[in-house]
């Protein structure tokens, strides 16, 4: 009853415009982002200052709440890639996160406490690959382990990472023999903060290129046809040809890999590590970021850039918060969940569906309308 | 208000984004009728319900129960109001036990007595005459058991307004007699049933009226006596119709070799699902049909072949050389293309959009590296939607909101475009309009025409005698009779089902 009209392209009145951009997935933290930027803004003018300042170790690097922000949700921004996708695939979620980055950090300070801090910057970059490289294979291979019992074992994603997430720092501390490790070398700091001479921090770059590598994937494999197939249906998924195991063990590892990531950056950052600390809690901003974003924590479809921009808004909101001197840092917690629940419930599909009801409802008034018009 | 009306609605208009579902559409109910709701897929019968029932608020018009005009806010609403429903598709929960099922919602306070619900739903099934124990978990029940629990629900509720949608078409003869039966005995007691269906023989052997609906707008309403079953055809299509029996042109069957190698050969094959080991071949430009009653392993064996379920023994040769089966993406990777029985749980990904789901065995085929880009995709997407009047909004419009027939050709559009040698459907035109139904006959015999070869499955029998020349009877999960020529029809069908072994 509808093919004539699909096919002639209907032009948009400014409401329909409107309504297309409600409907989009980006609105909502997009919107919850600019009311952040706006908010501060107001209570204070000079809050996005941007400055040329020395830092500590004597460089000139660009300084100011902004840039704060932008590099802190770095690591919440890359685990929330993989997020997003572990949640597309599986309809559940990794809550492993926090206590594996402790476990990637502690690889990595496993090898380069064992280098002299006089090494050559050859062979200290060659350190840094082998442990790095090191470090991904140990976090996908937890990964796996996740994935593995979410999809061969068919344990409820939350449970199943319930494991490490007990587990995880007790392992960390474990490889390291629970020592209290501080990193001397200047050189290790720069990818938590700055190489000498760029005046933005690392962690900025190193999420970009991980934006960058995620987009890739996504354009040149069919990831995401796959997980969502697989998230919606996966006895359909199953007899199209694809394999709802590998696929939801896969997504997992790439998880794992965000997590090695994550790890090299927050070790990088103190050039230490506390195992009980490091990255804690993190794994409920990762989880909230994909739901912020309007992503079903039920599984199928996902937007990825949505689940990004989420990220940021968690970050701003945390800053924002820290900024209010009056505001007890112990209760920050309390006032972002305030803020989190309200943007959750109007991205809400019930809230949703409200809208969409007086739409519908108007749009059948005018009809009517129109029809006495035509009649009398 | 019109006399002994028990439901009347008014000028119902409900809107999609992009789609007029219902435009002023009247439909009255009286007491003690069985009205049947008729129309072609996307004509807005299942709308029409769901805004009576309270799944979708109502965009306009009225509604009036037994002469008080009423607002139906949601299915549990509706309940209580006295409208139960049973929909086409099952609606209750598989992890519950049947009489949960068919109490849930409806106790009143925070304490239950179980014991009682057990013995309440044991006294009604053995009243009804389903053959199921209270306790058993529903999930376990075949398709026919679990359809009938949710009418045994629909029938405690005491309602006064039942509806139907789609009871029949997963019933075997017996199961629908006895459904008639209980149906009758309502009508009998004062309620008014509105009856969806696709079977126009089942219309005319229970109806006393006929709604007819045609692309959303109400076309008229009639007594049964006063519209022949030709007429009614022609009013949901809103053409003339040339009688459709006669669709296969006799010369077809006999151009086929039946000594040349197979497409497709099994020797023996065994599945884990409760067959017996069977063999089995297909030619050519043949089309043939496994039959037999409800859960006689007729979709069993086609799942075996196309390696849904586990195979565990047996030799496929495919043009004469032996290959192995093992998962779905062999058989397809060796030409076999599966449409499922069931559409809801193995065919359809709901939420991804008609183009995803068109290009999704294809996509597959051709590797996880290599994605199609979105013209590419766009432009296959379009072809089939076209090929097939695919009725959706747009390319991007998600699956599930389509009608069931839509729905299916979708379906059929994604295993055609992975250009199969051997295609397989299983059950194409359940819960779907004559038109569509005919339209999927044609398509088979095309194929087939075409040099391909076809597994068409039918729980309607003149169905298949129209499309296949060979018959696979099935009995019990045992391959008991191969029919075709003179064969071929329904006496001799029926006999061999039913045990002949001649």
């Amino acid at each position: 009853m509808t093919s004539t009209a699909s096919t002639e392209k209907p032009r948009l009145s400014a409401k329909e415009v409107f309504g297309k951009i409600f409907h989009n997935q980006l609105f909502i933290p997009l919107v919850a982002l600019v009311l952040l930027v706006v908010f501060n803004l107001a209570t204070d003018p000079g809050f996005f200052k941007v400055s040329l300042e020395p830092n500590s170790s004597g460089n000139l690097v660009l300084s100011g709440n902004l840039i704060t922000m932008i590099d802190y949700a770095s690591e919440l921004v890359i685990l929330a890639i993989g997020m997003t996708l572990v949640t597309s695939a599986s309809g559940g979620q990794d809550i492993s996160v926090g206590a594996t980055i402790a476990i990637a950090g502690s690889t990595i300070l496993r090898i380069v406490k064992t280098q002299s801090p006089d090494i050559s910057g050859g062979q200290f970059a060659g350190m840094i690959i082998v442990s790095f490289l090191l470090c991904v294979f140990v976090s996908a291979l937890f990964g796996a382990f996740n994935g593995a019992l979410v999809a061969f074992f068919k344990i409820q994603p939350m449970v199943a990472t319930l494991i490490l997430f007990t587990a995880g720092r007790s392992i960390a501390a474990w490889i390291n023999n629970n020592d209290n490790i501080s990193i001397n070398d200047k050189r290790f700091g720069y990818f938590g903060n700055f190489i000498p001479g760029i005046p933005v921090p690392t962690p900025v770059f190193i999420t970009i290129l991980c934006l960058i590598v995620i987009a890739l994937v996504l354009k040149f494999t069919n990831l995401r046809l796959y997980s969502q197939s697989v998230g919606i249906n996966a006895s359909s998924s199953r007899l199209n040809g694809i394999n709802p195991k590998m696929i939801k063990l896969l997504t997992f590892v790439i998880l794992g890999i965000c997590v090695a990531v994550c790890g090299f950056i927050k070790v990088s950052r103190t050039s230490s590590i506390t195992y009980s600390v490091i990255a804690n809690n993190i794994e409920m901003d990762a989880i909230l970021a994909v739901a912020l974003g309007g992503n079903s924590l039920g599984g199928g479809k996902f937007n990825l850039t949505a689940s990004v921009i989420g990220a940021y808004v968690i970050q701003f909101l945390t800053t924002t918060l820290y900024k209010f001197k009056e505001i007890d840092s112990s209760s920050i917690s309390a006032y972002k969940a305030v803020v989190v629940i309200l943007l959750i419930i109007i991205s809400s599909p019930f809230v949703r569906k409200l809208f969409d009801d007086f739409k519908n409802k108007r749009e059948a008034a005018k009809a009517e309308a129109l029809a006495g018009k035509e009649n009398t | 208000m019109k006399e002994g009306a028990v439901l009347e609605m008014r000028g119902i208009c409900k809107f999609f984004p992009g789609v007029r579902a219902l435009e002023n559409v009247d439909f009255t109910l009286r007491e003690g009728e069985i009205h049947a709701l008729m129309g072609e897929n996307g004509a807005g019968k299942s709308t029409l319900i769901k805004v009576l029932t309270g799944v979708y608020p109502k965009d306009g018009g009225d509604v009036t129960l037994s002469g008080q005009p009423v607002h139906i806010k949601s299915p549990q609403d509706a309940q209580n109001k006295g409208i139960a429903t049973v929909y086409q598709e099952i609606t209750l929960c598989p992890n519950l036990t049947v009489a949960e099922n068919m109490y849930i919602g409806r106790t009143k306070g925070p304490l239950t007595n179980w014991g009682k619900i057990n013995r309440d739903a044991g006294k009604l099934l053995d009243e009804l005459g389903i053959p199921v124990s209270a306790t058993e978990q529903l999930g376990n029940c075949s398709i026919a058991i679990q359809q009938m629990v949710a009418i045994a629900r629909a029938v405690d509720m005491d309602c006064k307004v039942l509806i139907l949608d789609e009871p029949t078409s997963s019933l075997d003869e017996q199961e629908v007699q006895k459904l008639f039966t209980l149906m009758r005995d309502l009508k009998a007691k004062g309620v008014g049933i509105i009856f969806v269906t696709h079977f126009l023989e089942q219309v005319y052997e229970v109806c006393d009226r006929i709604t007819v609906l045609r692309d959303g707008k109400l076309v008229g309403e009639y007594i049964i006596e006063d519209l022949p079953r030709v007429q009614l055809v022609s009013k949901m299509l809103g053409k003339d119709f040339d009688d459709m029996a006669d669709i296969k042109s006799g010369s077809e069957a006999e151009k086929i070799d039946y000594n040349g190698t197979p497409v497709y050969q099994a020797i023996n094959l065994t599945g884990t699902t409760g067959i017996k080991p069977f063999d089995f071949e297909i030619h050519k430009g043949e089309v043939n049909g496994f039959t037999g009653l409800l859960g006689s392993g007729r979709s069993e064996s086609v799942r075996a072949i196309f390696g849904a379920d586990r195979v565990v023994a047996g030799t496929v040769k495919i043009n004469g050389e032996e290959v192995k089966i093992r998962k779905p993406l062999d058989a397809m990777k060796h030409g076999i293309s599966y449409l499922p029985e069931d559409r809801k749980l193995d065919g359809i990904v709901g939420d991804l959009s008609v183009r995803d789901n068109i290009i999704l065995a294809l996509q597959v085929m051709k590797g996880f590296f290599k994605p199609f880009s979105k013209a590419e995709a766009e432009k296959l997407a379009d072809e089939y939607i076209k090929l097939l009047s695919i009725k959706t909004a747009s390319q991007d419009t998600p699956i599930k909101s389509l009608s069931g027939g839509n729905q299916q050709k979708v379906i059929l559009a994604r295993w055609l475009l992975a250009n199969p040698q051997y295609l397989i459907l299983d059950e194409p035109t359940r819960g779907i309009d004559v038109g569509t139904k005919v339209e999927i006959q044609k398509l088979v015999l095309k194929l087939a025409a075409e040099g391909k070869s076809v597994t068409f499955i039918s729980s309607e029998i003149d169905e298949m005698i129209r499309t296949c020349s060979r018959l696979v009877v099935m009995r019990d999960g045992k391959v008991v009779g191969e029919l075709k020529g003179d064969d071929l029809n329904q006496n001799k069908i029926m006999a061999t089902i039913a045990g002949g072994e001649s």
